[in-house]
């Protein structure tokens, strides 16, 4: 499948807030809660304002946090990414 | 003076908010919750000396309304999302157009299903990239599916599973069956962009199908509301282009709604207090029955006059379906009770 | 219609009218001591009604209306009367109240705190709330409500629904070999939802139910098995109230910030009771030990 590019909602469209295991998101836009756990929330943080795709996803996670980037991360993010559009959190590019 | 009458002079402007007994804001608010228009009241008489109990309850309501109708245009919002990348176009209609128009009659106003207008060839491209992107049927039996696909203008509604919202995809704005035939190609062809972003039908024919919702197709459900909003925007339209009156009536011959279109403005004349130009400005004896069942609620909320409802709603099929189909339709429908 | 009444529970005024007058007359007996405010205006109305004129005499059965109405609910016999006014009046408040967030929930105050209890019907919060509000020899606590919480999203503060407590089952004897019977209903037996005797709330608490109390401890209680107690996350609350409300999803950011407030502020626990003496003692204790 192609890796498709992704554009995260404005950082002042969301209200975050952290509550233990789980981090509760608003969306201003839509007027919904999304629950989510990690790694959505480094996700949408990693993506910031600049479209990017599963590899280059993979790519600013790992230079976030250190690690080494692997193969096996792109598929999971890709996956990742199209359940965060289902949410209406991203949007293609 | 009756409830609904009361209301009615409310949003009118044709009656003091501070003269109402505590009695009178008893029916009056229950009337407007019946016709789902509490919020649009209370922004009509916003800045009104109310009593503090209600000026509170009015300010709930159009608290509530501004998410409500946030909610309603992100539905709108995601069909884009699903239908756009595929070179999808729509055309938002009523509620969610009014919103993303940001028309005065959306202040307040509650949007239920978004209803989009999409051209004829692309309706089963739409229909599978809605599926993908998570709506899906809303059970029903297979004669009701059959009905909609043979015979309706839109396809049966869809909900969406996460968000529980309705979507109606129109293919033009009414029964194929129905005696009236409007051009959808011209509908979408010649539809403005909001605001918003989302196209939306040009002034003259958002109009056309407000009256043609509530008069041609509609069986006066919610007649107090469509007849607010055409009031509304007709007003504002022809405030802004003084040759609004001549191009709706342009347009409504157009779409063969001329009929419905003239009995709405003389409606909104006589219930909301318009004036209206020459040509337009008659008398007709069958508005009688049209002001009789739009009037026709308690001071309870309660719709009187069940007979001439149940008439109505005759009547409205009887507009969409030749006479042989109309009596299989009701003997169907009845059977199932 | 032809018979109305005005009660006024919390900060909702209803209208109450109906098409028998048995109905109106039980209300108004388990609603005597509640303030009156008859220049006041309805927020709500409820109408129950006969679907045919001649209904009203022929096996007379209540259908349920007012402003908002379920579509396909049954109608009641004329003996249940009181449970069709109640389930009007739940109903146009858990559809139509915008003003606070609504827990479906139980609460009791003491000191200008409340603890707080969610959980699904059978759970015993309605139970747990009626016995604390009517602790022997105690008046520490004040009963809120028994069916809603309403929660101010600006403030964060509990305001109290106090309509007449709705015992069921097992719980109607309990409660009643502790309070005078003058503050209990007729017995309505056998209803869909088992038998069930309304409990006219103490008079110090329908004369507090405008004051507001702090959110202090929030418990999801479970009846049956042994004495157990489950320190609850802040995601976890989080979900279970948005669960227990009826209109989070209507108040957007307000509703948002108003239970991460709570969840955040308020500590939670699951607990499991065997009985209701269990059950008393057991949310004493959690109160004494970790309410805030």
């Amino acid at each position: 499948m192609a890796d498709r590019t992704y554009r995260a909602a404005p950082a002042d469209a969301l209200r975050v807030e952290p509550l233990g295991e789980l981090t509760a998101i608003f969306d201003r836009r839509s007027m919904q809660t999304h629950l989510v756990v990690s790694p959505m929330p480094e996700i949408l943080d990693a993506m910031g304002a600049e479209a990017c795709n599963a590899t280059g996803l993979a790519a600013r996670l790992a230079a976030a946090f250190d690690l080494d980037a692997t193969e096996d991360a792109q598929p999971i993010l890709a996956e990742r990414l199209r359940e965060l559009a289902a949410m209406g959190l991203v949007e293609r590019a | 003076m009756s409830a609904v009458r009361s209301f009615v002079d409310l949003l009118a402007g044709r009656r003091d908010p501070a003269a109402l007994t505590s009695r009178d804001w008893d029916g009056v608010i229950g009337v407007a919750r019946s016709e789902a228009m509490l919020a649009t009241l209370a922004h009509r008489i916003a800045g009104a000396a109310l009593p503090p109990t209600v000026a509170a309850l009015f300010a709930d309501q159009r608290a509530a309304a501004k998410v409500a109708q946030a909610q309603a245009l992100w539905e709108a919002e995601m069909a884009r999302r699903a239908l756009a990348p595929a070179g999808i176009e729509f055309v938002l209609l009523k509620g969610a157009a009014y919103a993303a128009a940001d028309m005065s009659c959306a202040a307040g106003r509650q949007i239920g299903d978004l209803d989009i207008l999409v051209l004829a060839p692309d309706i089963r491209r739409a229909e599978n990239l809605l599926l993908t992107a998570g709506w899906e049927w809303v059970k029903s039996d297979p004669y009701d599916d059959a009905y909609y696909r043979q015979h309706m203008h839109e396809l049966p509604p869809m909900i969406h599973k996460a968000r529980d919202r309705m979507i109606d995809v129109h293919h033009t704005i009414l029964p194929r069956t129905h005696r009236i035939t409007p051009d959808a190609l011209a509908l979408v062809g010649d539809a403005v962009t909001s605001g918003a972003g989302f196209a939306v039908l040009n002034p003259a024919d958002m109009a056309c199908h407000c009256a043609a919702h509530m008069l041609a197709d509609g069986d006066l459900q919610g007649g107090l509301r469509n007849l607010w909003d055409f009031h509304t925007m007709t007003r504002d339209f022809a405030a802004a282009d003084p040759g609004y009156w001549g191009q709706l009536d342009g347009r409504a011959v157009l779409h063969g709604l001329q009929g419905a279109v003239h009995r709405a403005a003389r409606l909104s004349r006589d219930l909301y207090g318009v004036a209206l130009p020459s040509g337009w400005d008659r008398q007709d004896p069958s508005d009688a029955c049209f002001r009789r069942r739009l009037f026709a609620r308690d001071d309870w909320g309660r719709v009187t006059e069940p007979a001439l409802e149940q008439a109505f709603y005759i009547r409205s099929h009887w507009l969409r379906m030749p006479p042989a189909m109309l009596a299989k339709h009701l003997w169907t429908k009845w059977r199932k009770r | 219609m032809r018979h109305s009444t005005r009660i006024a529970v919390g900060p909702v005024q209803f209208r109450i009218g109906s098409d028998w007058a048995e109905p109106i007359a039980a209300l108004e007996h388990l609603y005597a001591g509640y303030p009156q405010d008859d220049t006041r205006p309805a927020e709500a109305t409820v109408r129950l009604f006969a679907a045919r004129p001649w209904r009203r005499w022929l096996r007379p059965s209540v259908h349920i209306g007012g402003d908002f109405v379920v579509p396909d609910a049954l109608p009641l016999p004329l003996s249940m009367g009181l449970l069709a006014a109640e389930m009007g009046m739940n109903l146009q408040v858990a559809l139509g109240w915008r003003r606070h967030m609504l827990l479906h929930a139980s609460a009791v105050a003491q000191g200008g705190r409340a603890l707080i209890m969610s959980g699904e019907s059978g759970s015993g919060k309605s139970t747990l709330a009626a016995l604390l509000g009517e602790k022997e020899g105690g008046g520490d606590w004040r009963l809120m409500g028994d069916e809603f919480t309403l929660i101010d999203p600006a403030g964060g503060d509990a305001f109290a629904f106090p309509r007449a407590v709705s015992l069921k089952n097992e719980a109607i004897a309990e409660v009643a070999a502790r309070v005078d019977p003058s503050r209990l209903g007729p017995l309505l037996a056998a209803t869909p939802k088992g038998d069930i005797r309304h409990l006219i709330p103490r008079a110090d608490a329908i004369a507090a139910m405008h004051e507001p109390a702090r959110p202090a401890l929030l418990l999801f209680p479970r009846f049956g098995g042994e004495v157990a107690v489950e320190p609850m996350g802040e995601g976890e609350a989080f979900v279970r109230l948005t669960e227990a409300s009826t209109n989070y999803v209507a108040l957007g950011e307000a509703g948002f910030a108003a239970l991460t407030r709570l969840v955040r502020e308020t500590p939670a626990f699951t607990i499991s009771y065997p009985d209701s003496a269990a059950g008393i003692a057991l949310v004493e204790q959690i109160w004494a030990e970790a309410a805030k």
